[in-house]
């Protein structure tokens, strides 16, 4: 079983990520399930989204505690969001940032950083400040859990309303092809997902 | 015509939707309410793209919603909707009528908690508000088991022996918007197991044909009074005549589908078992994980998972439970009355029946939107051990709150 948490603004589709997540890892043969959490959504407000991934059939339908990564995408939020709360010791964060790692938080025993500028990446594709689908690319290339095209098959299942299917293609693309990847905490390592 | 099943990746709501265009309504009415109304936009797309040749009526509220059904059921239509919470208590005159009338409806309730305090979230206090007005209730695990029991409803409903309306209830937020692998079976298999619609055999509307339908029944006369216990003799008859008919269209599915579900009451890892926990709705999948673990601990505990809770499967129940010595039951709602769970009090009931007085416990959880997690059950499988060795006397009949907030944390 491999947890997956999903943190990110209302509007910006981290729960529309976490099901094309699922589909993708559906798609490779694997089983899913992703969760919403549910407040009182409106734009701006903190979201997130929970993702279990296995080999085998998953059955519990609950929130995620405890991670094995976390996905941010959005930059501000972890300033108001304790994104890391249960993150497991050497775990994999992914973080929508312009920044330096050197300018990045984290908890001391992460193991993987994946550091990647969506948010410019999402002015230039989309004129408007939407990640979801570019920190799925991200996800993707510091992971390797997923491969790209299994992400842009599940993408055309999805249904956009903010910007169509080829710009958020290729903005999937160019996540991966612009996302840092680090090695941290050597000594802590990074519990692979094993199928 | 394609025999393929496919796979998709899903929530709940899409999955009922799926399993409503498969057994092909006639007539679907519609008002939205969270977290109900992503299901009916679904439905509207289907017809809207031409996919479901169906009626879809959008009217202005939950009582107009089931009145428009009556009519269109009445007059040999496949019927549908779904409603939660407010809408449910909304559309309540007319259904407690549906029952009454014998008509086979299907219905899916997206279970949310009721109000007061204010709240938009999954919980069941919805159905087992209305949980003795003659509709049968069906309560499903995963988004698979909603798409499945969606199907079978219609047979069941439609059954001459049963003839009463049908709601399929799915856990708001978990099973609603949880999304999973699902398998959409094909159309020709949903067709060949539905057969031929003849959904209104029984009271036609047909102007060549008139007939009085729901005329002034009872009253102080003896031949009234008669009248109308015969009608609710026969709602009962009809009730009690689903308990088999529920179990063979599971067994028909199996055949049609390959996929099993148990029908009445799941058990699970009962075999040598001390304690169970018993469960209802999508809670079922993560009490099930608690009791893989407790196993490795070396804790003999099971589930009992309630299918069907009305018809409520009162020999299936207490043959599950007489195979352990305690049980504990989850409740995701309350009964006012019993401060208990009334799943818990519901399983009281048939437990008389097998002359055992063992020791249960009610744990109310997952209200509003909370989560019921492995550690919740744990703690549940922990205390229905420590009742066992409690003495009668001294056990307490206070149900466990298992989201409330513990002593000691700030108010």
């Amino acid at each position: 079983m491999y947890e997956i948490r999903i943190h990110g603004r209302g509007g910006q589709g981290a729960v529309l990520a976490s099901a094309i997540l699922a589909q993708a890892f559906v798609d490779e043969g694997k089983f899913a399930v992703a969760i919403p959490s549910f407040g009182f959504e409106r734009r701006g407000a903190p979201v997130s989204a929970c993702l279990r991934m296995d080999v085998r059939e998953i059955r519990a339908l609950t929130n995620i505690y405890c991670p094995d990564c976390v996905i941010c995408v959005d930059p501000t939020l972890p300033r108001m969001v304790d994104i890391f709360a249960g993150i497991k010791p050497g775990g994999t964060l992914v973080q929508a940032s312009g920044k330096s790692v050197a300018a990045i938080d984290h908890p001391a025993d992460l193991a993987t950083l994946g550091l990647c500028d969506a948010m410019g990446i999402a002015l230039a594709s989309f004129g408007r400040p939407i990640t979801n689908s570019i920190m799925l690319g991200a996800f993707a290339r510091t992971t390797g859990l997923v491969s790209l095209a299994a992400l842009i098959g599940a993408l055309e299942a999805a249904e956009f309303r903010d910007a169509g299917l080829e710009q958020n293609r290729r903005a999937l693309a160019r996540g991966y092809a612009e996302t840092e990847v680090l090695a941290l905490a050597p000594k802590f390592v990074s519990p692979k997902f094993v199928s | 015509m394609n025999n393929m099943s496919r796979i998709a990746v899903c929530d709940g709501n899409e999955a009922a939707a799926w399993g409503v265009k498969l057994s092909r309504p006639d007539v679907v009415a519609v008002y939205p309410i969270t977290p109900q109304s992503s299901l009916v936009e679904y439905l509207s797309k289907f017809i809207a793209d031409g996919e479901l040749d169906a009626e879809l009526m959008n009217v202005e509220g939950e009582h107009s919603v089931l009145s428009a059904l009556q009519g269109a059921c009445l007059a040999g239509a496949r019927t549908y909707t779904a409603t939660s919470g407010p809408g449910l208590a909304f559309m309540f005159e007319p259904y407690v009528r549906t029952p009454g009338l014998r008509l086979p409806m299907v219905a899916s309730l997206v279970n949310r908690d009721m109000l007061s305090p204010q709240c938009v979230w999954g919980g069941q206090q919805d159905v087992m508000t209305v949980r003795d007005t003659g509709w049968i209730h069906m309560f499903c695990e995963s988004a698979q088991e909603v798409l499945d029991t969606v199907i079978m409803a219609y047979r069941i409903a439609e059954h001459p022996e049963v003839m009463l309306p049908v709601n399929v209830n799915h856990d708001g937020n978990y099973l609603s918007y949880g999304v999973s692998r699902v398998e959409i079976p094909s159309q020709s298999v949903v067709d060949a197991f539905l057969g031929d619609k003849n959904v209104n055999w029984h009271a036609a509307l047909d102007p060549d044909r008139p007939m009085a339908v729901d005329p002034l029944t009872g009253g102080a006369d003896a031949e009234g009074a008669a009248r109308f216990a015969a009608y609710r003799q026969s709602l009962c008859r009809g009730m009690q005549n689903a308990l088999a008919v529920i179990t063979d269209v599971h067994a028909e599915w199996e055949c049609a589908s390959g996929r099993a579900f148990a029908p009445l009451v799941e058990e699970y890892r009962l075999e040598d078992a001390e304690i169970a926990l018993v469960t209802i709705g999508s809670m079922s999948g993560a009490a099930k994980d608690a009791v893989d673990a407790a196993r490795e601990a070396g804790i003999a505990a099971g589930v009992i998972r309630i299918k069907t809770f009305r018809p409520f499967p009162v020999e299936a129940l207490a043959r599950a439970a007489g195979k352990v010595r305690a049980l504990g039951v989850v409740d995701r709602a309350v009964s006012y009355g019993w401060n208990c769970g009334p799943v818990c009090q519901e399983v009281l009931g048939a437990l008389y029946r097998t002359g055992r007085a063992i020791p249960v416990l009610s744990f109310i959880g997952g209200l509003a939107g909370a989560d019921l997690t492995g550690e919740h059950f744990a703690r549940a499988i922990e205390a229905t051990r420590q009742a066992l060795a409690t003495p009668p006397e001294a056990r307490t009949p206070a149900p466990v709150w298992l989201n409330a907030r513990e002593e000691g944390m700030p108010r």
